[in-house]
Order: C-alpha cells, then structure tokens, then sequence
C-alpha cells in the first residue's frame, strides 16, 4: 500500500519536476549556464598547470558556474548579477587583464599567478579566498578562466620576474625609500602619510573607467597581491595591470625598489623592524623631517 | 498524529486514487505556477535576499552545497564568524539600509501514516467498542514552522546569531542566539561564543535536507532508551559557552563547550516554551574534534570524533505550601550520561557520503525513571544504545540534489533486565528516507526548492519520533509500529 502510494507520488513528482527543469532552464540560461563555447572554442581542453596539479576547463566551468558567475557572470566579463552592487568590480576576464601578477605589465600572468590570486582572494573587495576549495578545484578555475579570452591562445605568459635577494632594513634604506616615494609621487595617490586620500585618489578611474580608490596603507597588514615584502617588491615592478598603479620596473632600481618596500612598511600600523627604525629615527630627528606633499623635500635633512 | 486521531482520521480509507489525484493536481498547479514565476523572474531586481547573499553578492551555490546544507566554503565562512576575511565583513562597510534577516518557510502537501495504533474498533467509543490496532493516515495542505533568521557580524570579528522559530501555528521560541568573539587575539584558533547554539556538529541537522515528518530528523540525535528520564538530544541547541578553533581553511577544528544541564531550556527550565519543568544548577560538557584531508579532485574528506558529558536531575525540591499538590522548584539528585561517537563527510566528486555512529549511556537512575536517593530495583541496569546512519547525496548540479538515508538504532542494555514483558529490542528504530530537492530559483538573493520526500521508520513498541513526536506506543511492546511520510512541497527562503 504505502510503497505504491509512494511509487506513483515520485513518478509524478519527478514528471513535474522534468517539466519544471526544462522551462526553468531555458528561462535562466543566461544566469546558471554561461556557455563559454561563445568565442572560446577550445573550452574544455584548456588546461592550467600548477605544481603538480593539472587543472581542466571542463571541470572549472561546473565550479565557475556554482561560485563565480554571480559577480564574474555568464559570459565572464564582470557583469553577473551581483556586479552592480560591487565596489570594486568584479574581474572582466574576456580583457585578460589581471592586477595581481608576476610577469611585466601588459603580459598575461602565469597559472601560479592565477592560482594564487583565488586561493588569497583580494583584502578589501568582496573577492573571497577561496582556499576552502582544494588545490585541485583551484586548478580547474584557473584552467577554465583562461577560456574567456583569446589572448590565452594567442599569447604566452610574460617571463616571471625575477627578485632579488632583499637588502639589509637600515634607516638609510629607509629614508631613500621615502625620498623615492616622494620623487615618483606616490603621495599623489597614496597620500603623504599613505592613507589613500592624496590629491588625485578622488579622480581614479580604473581601465572600465570605474572609480578607484588607492590603497590605504594604514588599513592593515595586508596588500591587493599578498601580504610579504616580496609581494609588495612585485606589485611596484609590475604594476596592477588594469588600475592606476603603474610599472616602476623601467624607473627604479632592485636596490631602491627595496628601499620603497622598506619606507612602506614604516606606514602600516604593524610592529616591523622598519617600523621599529623609523620610530627612533623620528624620536631624535622629528624636527628635521620634512612632510611629504607638493612643496616637500623629503627624507629628513 | 495525535493531532490526526483527534480530528478524526478517515481510518476506512482504503483507496489510493484520492491521494494520487490529489498529488497530479498539485503537481500540474505546481509546474504552471513554476513557469509563470521563472518566465517572470527579474534577474536583476529582486528587491529582498538572503541575508549573506545580499552582504556578499555571492550565490547561494557558494556556501551552499544545496541550501540549507553548507559546503567547505560555507563552513569556513561560518566558523570565521560569518566573515569572509577581506576586510569588508563589518555593518561599517555596508549600505545603511543593509539589515541582515531571512526567513524561511515551507507551504507543503504532506501525508503521514502510521501502523499499528490503538484505536477504538467502533468510531466513537461507546457500548461494545474495544481497542484494536489499527494504520491511521492523514494527508492535508500544510505549512511547516518559520524561521526568522539574523545573522552577520556585529563589528568585525563580533559575530551573531538571532533565531526566532515558530511552529505551524506560530508559536515562537528562540531557536539560536548568540555572541560569538571571533578571532580572539588575532588567532583563528579561539573564538568565544555566549548563548544558545547548535553544537558542533559535523554533520549539522539544522541545515540539512530532509524536511518530512518522519525523515525530517535524525533519529540518533534525539534518542533515549524507551523509559529514560532523559530528554537530552545532541540534535537540539544548548545553551552555554562555546571555545572554538580552527586552521586558515578549517580543514582541523575543535570545539569545547561549557552547557547548562536543561537541554537548552530558558528562563532556568528544561524548555524553551513556557511551562517547562525547572531545570537543575548542573553542566554539562561537548568537545568535537574534526580533520580533513585532501582526496584530490574527490574533494575533501572529513572526519569528526565527539564526546557529550552530561547530569539531568531525577527528582524535584517540591513546595506544597501553596496548596493544590507539591509544585517542583528544583531538579535535584543528578545522575550522568554521556554520548561519544564519530561522523564523516566523504566526498566522491557529486556524491557525498555521511556516515555516523553514536554510543549513548545513561546512568541507571535515568534510564528506570528513579530518584537516585532511592533504591535501585534488582536487575536495574545503566541503559545503553548504539545508532548510527549513512547518507548518502548525489548533486546533479547545483540545483538538483538527489539524497537519501538509513539510519539503525539498536539498544543494547535495557534499563529494567528482569521484567519478562520488555524485549531486548525494545526501543530499537529502523528509519529510511529518499528523496530530492529541485532549485528553479537559486538566486544570490533568494531562493525557491521544490522538495519531494518519502520516508518511513519502525520503532519497536515505542511512539515513532515522527517529527512532532505524537503517536501513541502499539499495544504490544513487541510490536514494530512503522510510520511513513511523503511530503511536498515549496521550501522558500527569502
């Protein structure tokens, strides 16, 4: 009795359930099912090389499909559903355009630089880390995020760039990194005392014209593309590609781009060794520090 | 189904056209209405979403491997403290007119029969009218409790919880509510909850899938031996303090518990409803400790092992000085328990496995009913219970799940060993349950799951725990009384 009255209730359900399918499926094509054969004809045998790991297109779009498309979207230009509310937007990957890399500015990042940006997420957006996936789904995203641009098959990575042992923290060290802030005018953006509010932060746009805000070095430990000094070494040699924050990389020097990372940790609120020098050198020589800003001559005396 | 006796079951029914009609209707009414909303359906205007959806953008499908149940992500998105780590997680950051609440509620057909109750062989009673056994079954339109439910982070890394539930008919308790300090001291490894909440459970029932009346909960997390004063659930929220730890992915946890001895009742009472017997001055103790481990492209594998301590009283300080009988104040004489055991949650790429075991002891007092400044009589022993359940879950797709369930529980030591008229099964349930979830709507900002159940359990001359708990024991304790549900219905989340 109960078995046949269940039978036929789960024949029927599962008829509905087959209609309902169907007619939602074709109603929300355009938000669950982003068909990346659009313009990627290659989709599933794109792979991503990580390590060990071998990431597969095919295996990445289900994931895309269950965690990215509702900010990155369907067709994988930053416009899912959720875009408009974002501050800052989400990715375009169809540009191929990444902030967070290894490899020269203009250059398509490595898989590692992929890899590590999902994995990090980016600290004051709403782009999560995404680590409680395992390496391998990570592999697989990656894998199916080259998909949406055809740089990827046109184009090879840039060369990693490559960085160099980091030189002794001296206050000279930092010093000459607060002149370099000075002379390259990162205080334009970043603001004399590194909290995102100088003169031009109001009238960045990044490269959809979006605004943008700089970074605000006093919000935390950590930075758009890591948390190390060897992160922040990479993000002024290579720039975040698709935002204001140029190159330095045909500008300063491997000595003076360390001097810059070393003047730069005097600005977060953490208790470093740089910021440990920087302290003393202001208790005996706060007099002769001249402020950072348009009329300055920076680096104390 | 006491509710169904009283209002008078149709117990002549023998037909089962009616409910399969009934069942086509509702099928046909539930595809049109289906297409019409999803043929309606702005995908960029809804105006009302869920709570972290809306906080976040992100899908449901994020946190969720079918909502309600959380996937890894989810996890460690709830054991930061509701936080995604990205320096955006405090109300600070959000649009002044962001309020973190959802609700959830369940309009739903649902048909319960159950095997083997007493009832009277003349509707009525009366001249002539004995007891006999009997199925009753009963199938109606429904609509399951609601939830109320605010949650977020206060601060950063002030996280909280405010769960207002009510049953079908609106009465309200406070499910969950807590504030939990997150991150204490910059480390993931302590955090500080103070309230009442869901004990860590690996293997959560508050946020899984099965919604009928007799597959709708887990046996094992609510039993006690048949006779056990004993009203101790590792299923129901407790109320007490909380130190939790975890690594950056959650992939190793802990979590100790301080918890008052009242099964998570208010106003010092074993109850979250008015009118709950007083609670005693005890605490009881939960510690869980769970790993998991990479399996590649399977996904992650979890294990979990858990010990619950806990004292319920066995008898009342009583006052009689009001007149009308002794009115009790206090639980008193308390007596232990405890219930240790492990969980899994296995991944095999779409399916998931969830394996659990329970060994449950009550002291003997408990189990035979006895204040413990009594006697105990010959041959009473601590009464003991071993259950367990596999689930298994296969996701199509992020909007279709497919789930299903065996769940065992077999008493091994009955309290009273001398009393020929108890079988040595008595109390031991067999529960099934199979089903699936459809998401037409999965939207970051609300969704819809069109949820069709079957499940049927057997309790071996004891009340099934058929969801509300009503029903009444068969009139031979030898007798298995089996119970089924089919339930359908919209399970919507807004």
């Amino acid at each position: 009795m109960t078995l046949k009255k269940f039978a036929v209730t789960f024949v029927l359900g599962s008829m509905a359930l087959v209609t309902v399918g169907a007619t939602s499926m074709r109603a929300q094509s355009h938000v669950n099912s982003p068909d990346p054969a659009l313009g990627t004809p290659s989709v599933d045998s794109t792979e991503s090389h990580i390590g060990g790991l071998t990431g597969h297109a095919a295996d990445g779009k289900k994931l895309y499909r269950r965690f990215c498309i509702g900010c990155h979207g369907p067709d994988g230009n930053g416009q899912g559903m959720n875009a408009q509310w974002i501050d800052p937007k989400p990715r375009d990957f169809t540009e191929a355009t990444f902030k967070c890399r290894s490899t020269p500015t203009g250059t398509l990042p490595t898989d590692d630089d992929l890899y590590n940006a999902i994995t990090r997420g980016f600290v004051t957006t709403n782009m999560p880390a995404w680590r409680p996936l395992t390496p391998q789904e990570r592999a697989n995203l990656v894998a199916f995020v080259k998909t949406w641009s055809p740089r990827w098959a046109k184009e090879k990575p840039g060369t990693p760039l490559t960085i160099p042992a980091e030189t002794p923290i001296t206050i000279e060290s930092i010093l000459h990194g607060r002149q370099l802030f000075q002379k390259l005018e990162c205080w334009k953006c970043h603001g004399p005392q590194g909290h995102g509010d100088g003169p031009s932060a109001d009238t960045l746009t990044d490269s959809k014209n979006n605004p943008i805000r700089p970074y605000d070095f006093s919000s935390g430990s950590r930075f758009m593309c890591g948390v190390t000094n060897q992160d922040l070494y990479r993000i002024f040699m290579t720039g975040l590609d698709g935002s204001p924050m140029p190159s330095f990389a045909d500008v300063v020097k491997p000595d003076e781009a360390w001097d810059l990372v070393h003047f730069l940790r005097t600005l977060q609120p953490l208790k470093t060794q740089e910021a440990g020098l920087w302290q003393t050198y202001k208790a005996a020589h706060g007099a002769d520090i001249k402020p950072i800003g348009p009329d300055a001559v920076a680096g104390g005396k | 189904m006491y509710k169904w006796f009283a209002n008078g079951a149709d117990r002549t029914r023998k037909s089962w056209v009616r409910p399969v009609v009934t069942c086509a209707l509702l099928m046909l009414a539930i595809v049109i209405g289906d297409c019409r909303a999803v043929s309606a359906l702005p995908t960029r205007k809804v105006m009302a979403i869920p709570a972290f959806a809306r906080k976040y953008g992100l899908p449901c499908s994020a946190c969720h491997t079918a909502w309600p149940e959380l996937n890894n992500f989810g996890k460690v998105f709830q054991d930061n403290g509701y936080q995604l780590m990205n320096d955006r997680d405090s109300l600070i950051w959000q649009n002044p007119s962001y309020f973190p609440i959802t609700f959830r509620i369940t309009p739903n057909w649902h048909r319960e029969s159950t095997g083997d109750q007493p009832v009277d062989s003349i509707p009525g009673g009366g001249t002539g009218s004995t007891i006999i056994s009997r199925n009753v079954t009963q199938a109606a339109f429904d609509l399951s409790g609601m939830d109320l439910w605010s949650a977020g982070t206060i601060y950063k890394n002030i996280s909280f919880v405010l769960l207002p539930s009510s049953d079908a008919t609106a009465v309200w308790h406070f499910e969950s509510a807590f504030l939990r300090f997150d991150n204490i001291k910059g480390s993931s490894w302590l955090n500080f909850k103070f309230g009442r909440f869901e004990l860590d459970n690996l293997i959560s029932e508050k946020r899984f899938l099965f919604l009928s009346a007799n597959g709708g909960f887990y046996q094992t997390y609510h039993f006690n031996v048949p006779g056990s004063i004993n009203d101790f659930g590792i299923g129901d929220n407790q109320i007490g303090v909380e130190l939790m730890g975890h690594n950056a992915d959650s992939s190793t946890r802990y979590s100790i518990a301080l918890l008052s001895s009242n099964e998570g009742g208010t106003n010092l009472t074993e109850s979250n409803l008015p009118g709950g017997l007083p609670s005693n001055r005890s605490f009881d103790g939960y510690m869980a400790f769970t790993k998991s481990f990479n399996a590649g492209s399977w996904g992650y594998e979890e294990f979990q092992a858990y010990a619950y301590v806990g004292q319920r009283g066995t008898y009342y300080q009583t006052t009689s000085a009001g007149g009308g009988g002794p009115v009790p104040l206090v639980a008193l004489g308390n007596e232990p328990f405890y219930r240790v055991g492990f969980a899994g949650q296995l991944h095999f790429k779409n399916l998931e496995l969830l394996p659990y075991f329970m060994h449950g002891h009550d002291s003997a007092y408990l189990g035979t009913g006895l204040p413990d400044t009594a006697g105990l009589p010959i041959g009473a022993k601590a009464p003991t219970f071993n259950g367990g359940f596999i689930e298994g879950q296969y996701f199509v797709n992020p909007q279709l799940v497919f789930f299903g369930r065996f769940e065992k529980i077999g008493v091994t030591q009955q309290a009273f060993v001398n009393e020929g008229a108890v079988p040595g099964n008595f109390g031991d349930v067999t529960a099934y349950s199979v089903g699936y979830r459809y998401y037409p709507i999965m939207f970051s900002r609300g969704g819809v799951a069109w949820h069709n159940e079957y499940s049927i359990s057997k309790s071996i001359g004891i009340v099934p725990l058929s969801g509300d708990g009503s029903g009444l024991p068969p009139l031979l304790p030898t007798n298995g009384v089996w119970s089924s549900s089919v339930f359908i219905g919209f399970d919507f989340d807004f």
